[in-house]
């Protein structure tokens, strides 16, 4: 790992104010992921802030939201009986993520800023369009089994690989931050985006803004939420397709509806063509697998992961029906 | 910078580089070697240590972060000349080979034990997934494990 410089501010202004003003000055929060990439030298910073002495770390329910601050960590916030009430599905993806240890170290705003686990991003002997603008794509034509089908470009296939954004997206909770000049209140539906001819580019964050948290409305539809994840192996691994889904019935026609999918993606995805296909129609097998039709319609896929087009309508297909309690 | 690290009850003097992580720390500058570097990318466990209790991977988190917690290395579990439970029961249980997995399924292995996840085989094999075992030892480290659980709730 390169050498870099480090403070531990005590409070936002000076910690967002001390990364603005260093072009390659980065926050560190959980560490995580940032010092894999540090010492694999797909990421380099000549300066560190330490957020971790910010009053950041508290969940708390109040005026109908779920405020979760971006230093809370992922042990307690899958664990906070506040986010289990208000929205399972955040706290199952939580579980599902990561191991014991990681999970009492990474912090919440942190893992929204993960990077993707593709191999030829975090090899440094690979050219890459995220790493170096420009260098190129190995992926398009080579290992990308797990690579995304929706969202992609000539340029980027990288699957976006955080569990718990999926699951935010599925109960629309909306990320603060803070940078010198403002604060901001960002849905998570427009945080993330897709790659395009900017594959480097992965959120709406500006240079020295800071995640200070994240909010959940409290509804009956996330009360209901759930989160399926499918990998390779039984646990510690990413998503090969995942399927958030929250879902309002009434009798056995479907009120409204959010289905948001990890695996598959260049950033978190929901598909509004999927629930249109459900809204106001009883939830049956053929329902169902016109909603799974709609979201894979524009898929792309490559050489090795053309299976999860199949996989992930299988998938919503299993976990409607258990969310639904429908055979 | 100047740092001090309390590890195993007591307080260290040390200077580092901002970039040296807890577990080269330990292992490099304090000779706490019981806690081993597999990986040093967080997959493998070898190097779980207790902050204020509670078990983290020291290959992913920097040594000038930690000046405010008590770190517990599995040099520190027992006094001097004694086990704790759960070495105790890896021993009778035979739930090693090579041993550099070890430390690391220790420290893992107290704290699932504290966080209450030794309820069946399943959750202990689901609670201590962050821990890989080179010589595939999982069959014994589970049952030490439920051992072990049983003396410390005892």
């Amino acid at each position: 790992m390169r050498a870099f410089e480090y403070a531990r501010p005590t409070s936002v202004d000076d910690a967002v104010r001390l990364v603005a003003e260093r072009p390659d000055a980065g926050f560190i929060a959980g560490g995580t992921d940032l010092l894999n990439l540090m010492k694999d030298g797909a990421r380099a910073h000549d300066c560190l802030i330490d957020v971790n002495a910010l009053p950041l770390a508290d969940v708390v329910e109040r005026d109908g939201v779920v405020r979760i601050g971006a230093l809370a960590r992922m042990r307690e916030v899958a664990e906070h009986p506040a986010v289990r009430r208000a929205a399972p599905v955040v706290s199952e993806a939580l579980l599902n993520s990561a191991s014991p240890q990681v999970r009492n170290m990474a912090a919440i705003g942190g893992n929204l800023l993960q990077r993707t686990r593709c191999g030829y991003f975090r090899d440094v002997g690979s050219p890459c369009n995220k790493r170096v603008p420009g260098s190129g794509c190995p992926a398009l034509e080579g290992q990308n089994r797990a690579h995304a089908i929706l969202g992609v470009s000539d340029q980027c296939i990288a699957v976006h690989p955080s569990d718990l954004a999926v699951s935010l997206l599925a109960v629309d909770a909306t990320v603060l931050t803070q940078s010198p000049a403002r604060a901001r209140r960002i849905p998570m539906g427009e945080f993330h985006v897709a790659p395009g001819a900017t594959p480097d580019r992965e959120n709406a964050l500006g240079h020295g803004e800071l995640i200070v948290g994240v909010e959940i409305p409290i509804t009956p539809m996330a009360a209901t939420s759930r989160y399926l994840k499918l990998r390779d192996r039984a646990t510690f691994e990413f998503a090969v397709v995942a399927v958030a889904a929250a879902l309002e019935m009434n009798g056995n026609v479907v009120r409204d509806v959010r289905l948001t999918f990890g695996g598959i993606a260049t950033k978190p995805w929901r598909s509004p063509e999927a629930e249109a296909a459900l809204r106001g129609r009883p939830l049956t097998g053929a329902t169902i697998a016109a909603a799974g039709q709609a979201l894979v319609r524009g898929a792309v896929t490559r050489e090795h992961n053309a299976f999860k087009a199949d996989l992930v309508q299988r998938a919503l297909d299993g976990h409607l029906r258990d969310l639904a309690g429908v055979q | 910078m100047d740092i001090t690290l309390k590890v195993n009850g007591t307080e260290h003097q040390l200077t580092v580089e901002p970039r040296v992580t807890l577990l080269d720390a330990l292992r490099e500058r304090l000779d706490l070697t019981g806690t081993k570097k597999g990986c040093d990318r967080g997959e493998c466990g070898a190097c779980t240590v207790l902050a204020d209790d509670r078990r983290i991977k020291s290959c992913l988190t920097l040594a000038v972060m930690h000046e405010d917690s008590a770190i517990t290395t599995v040099e520190g579990l027992a006094p001097e000349g004694g086990l704790h439970p759960v070495q105790s029961a890896f021993i009778r249980r035979d739930a090693f080979q090579c041993g550099g997995c070890t430390p690391g399924q220790i420290m893992s292995a107290v704290a699932c034990i504290e966080e209450g996840h030794t309820g069946s085989a399943d959750e202990i094999r689901e609670w201590m997934s962050g821990n890989l075992c080179r010589c595939a030892c999982y069959a014994n480290i589970v049952v030490a494990v439920q051992d072990a659980a049983q003396e410390v709730h005892r």
